[in-house]
């Protein structure tokens, strides 16, 4: 029989058994047994034969590779300076009692609760180069000349996706910054007033830095969800046309499930790993500098 | 409340209309959506989109349910998301009691361990998730997603729900101690009840991500009668390409759940979103 001090300590163990057991067999093994198959030829019925770093040579050579790689960090750049940028002003202006506040909150908030799948398939719709919205529109009113296949045309196919990522992401970036506006202190608003800063100086040097914190997991946030950016391109053109629309995620898969190169896609997933645990150590180590001063 | 006193009245009337026309830009999509299920694709066709519909017509919402296969997917759904919904918050309650309760060696591991795994890539599990499932039997069964969901899902719950317990006085729980009840008693009578709000928070948003999801169901389920509503949307699409009444049809009918949620419990939608983020 164990002393009843001993007992007692055993207790979180046993709290956390189940739950540490599932997320190391689901989550932690795959995470790390990706690694090895990196290092494998794979075709996702015989056994992974292992092979050094043969993928990833392949891949510094593979031209979609690098397409991929420069259409996430385009992914990255427009899906955290445009949300913010909306979100923020659009959580400033909502922040004052201002009449339909809610109604325009709401508006903003439905498309987060659209799967990227319906995202993406309603805006299919309206980049539809026949009888699309957009091109139509633009006929009707004489811009006819910009009226192009959004989905196909190689110049434009990646800004068209994004955009529908940038429809979706807008209302969650300004939750955020409304739920950080409520903690903004008012008494230092109120003396900079007095002080005589004006609507823009108060917004930039009294406002924002309060905002700082918000700013920096909107940004983690952005990053993150832009380098598993996957379903949008899935649904809406598969990395095409001509692999122009290809990013990491998509990559990854169709190398892996499509063409069952299953070493190589894991080599991919390993890169998408990689630059993504960068800014994962950034947020722990923020969250760790937290939890030692609270 | 900020002040208003300083805001000239004009510069009110330009933002509201700013204001106005964003939130219209913002809906249109929907607003599409809308028309376009509610016509026939022979009119939109010949007409073209802008031209006034002649009739109203319901058929291919009819349509998308019977031959597109949403009466089968739409119920797949629920049975995938139910289960990983109740799983995951059962044991990241467990695990978050635990790690918000105890002083123990490796709580700040276990700790670091959910919350980054709440960032990770999902490709880095894709094939290894796949390989899993398969040599347990489960590839291709609806038991084979509710475990990745429930396993994938617990980072996130147990991030929130830990700091949410850690505001829970601990008072509360030594004089339930000293009364003589258990630990599981404890977890089961006092901080479950105690931690009720930041349940509903995080029960809606996961049912949103659970039911949303796209790429587990792409990689582990083969069989279109398992299919949940978003993979089986890809297969409608592919059914019925460029019919897009029928597409846009499906694709609204697929957001009916979700929608419901969203109207009425946006407030812990919305909680949850802040929840997960102070921090």
């Amino acid at each position: 029989m164990l002393d009843a001090k001993t007992r007692y300590k055993l207790i979180p163990y046993a709290f956390l058994g189940i739950p540490v057991t599932i997320y190391l067999i689901w989550i932690i093994g795959p995470m790390l047994y990706s690694f090895y198959l990196s290092f494998t030829k794979w075709d996702g019925l015989t056994s992974p034969e292992f092979i050094g770093a043969k993928n990833y040579r392949m891949l510094f050579q593979d031209e979609v590779f690098y397409i991929s790689l420069s259409n996430n960090l385009e992914w990255i750049i427009l899906f955290m300076t445009v949300p913010i940028v909306l979100g923020l002003t659009l959580a400033m202006v909502l922040n004052k009692d201002i009449p339909g506040a809610k109604t325009f909150k709401a508006s903003f908030f439905l498309p987060m609760v659209l799967s990227l799948v319906v995202c993406g398939l309603v805006w299919s719709w309206l980049y539809s180069p026949h009888s699309g919205l957009i091109n139509e529109v633009l006929r009707r009113i004489g811009l006819g000349k910009l009226a192009t296949g959004w989905l196909s045309n190689p110049k434009v196919v990646m800004e068209s996706v994004i955009a529908v990522a940038i429809w979706r992401q807008v209302g969650y970036v300004m939750v955020l910054y409304l739920a950080g506006l409520q903690s903004v202190d008012q008494n230092l608003l109120d003396a900079s007033e007095v002080d005589g800063a004006n609507a823009v100086q108060r917004f930039f040097n009294v406002i924002m830095p309060q905002l700082a914190p918000v700013t920096v997991i909107v940004i983690v946030i952005s990053i993150i969800d832009s380098l598993r950016a996957f379903d949008l391109v899935s649904v809406m053109t598969r990395g095409g046309p001509y692999n122009q629309s290809s990013v990491l995620a998509n990559f990854m898969y169709i190398e892996a499930f499509n063409n069952y190169r299953m070493g190589y896609g894991a080599a991919i997933a390993v890169i998408i790993f990689i630059i993504s645990l960068m800014f994962i150590m950034f947020y722990l180590t923020r969250i760790a500098r937290e939890e030692t001063n609270a | 409340m900020p002040r208003q006193t300083t805001i000239p009245p004009a510069v009110k009337m330009i933002l509201y209309l700013f204001l106005v026309a964003v939130t219209l830009i913002w809906l249109v999509p929907i607003f599409i959506a809308v028309i376009t299920s509610m016509r026939t694709n022979a009119d939109i066709m010949s007409h073209g989109f802008l031209a006034m519909p002649k009739t109203v017509d319901l058929k291919s919402y009819i349509e998308a349910w019977q031959r597109g296969g949403l009466h089968k997917y739409l119920p797949n759904s629920f049975i995938i998301t139910m289960p990983s919904l109740v799983l995951t918050l059962l044991l990241s309650s467990l695990g978050a009691y635990a790690l918000a309760r105890f002083k123990f060696k490796g709580r700040t591991f276990f700790y670091f361990l959910f919350v980054g795994g709440t960032m990770l890539p999902f490709q880095i599990l894709l094939l290894p998730v796949f390989k899993l499932s398969d040599a347990l039997g489960i590839y291709d069964t609806y038991l084979s997603l509710i475990a990745i969901h429930t396993a994938f899902q617990l980072g996130f719950c147990t991030f929130v729900l830990r700091n949410y317990m850690m505001t829970v006085p601990i008072q509360v729980m030594e004089s339930a101690r000293i009364d003589g009840c258990t630990e599981l008693g404890i977890w089961g009578k006092i901080m479950l009840p105690l931690t009720l709000p930041a349940f509903a928070a995080i029960a809606t948003l996961e049912f949103t991500w659970i039911f949303n999801d796209y790429i587990w169901p792409l990689v582990l389920i083969r069989t279109a009668e398992k299919m949940p509503v978003t993979t089986g949307l890809a297969t409608l699409q592919g059914q019925y390409v460029q019919d897009w009444t029928v597409i846009i049809s499906g694709a609204l009918l697929a957001t009916v759940p979700t929608l419901i949620v969203f109207i009425f419990l946006q407030r812990y939608f919305i909680a949850g979103l802040t929840l997960g983020s102070s921090k």
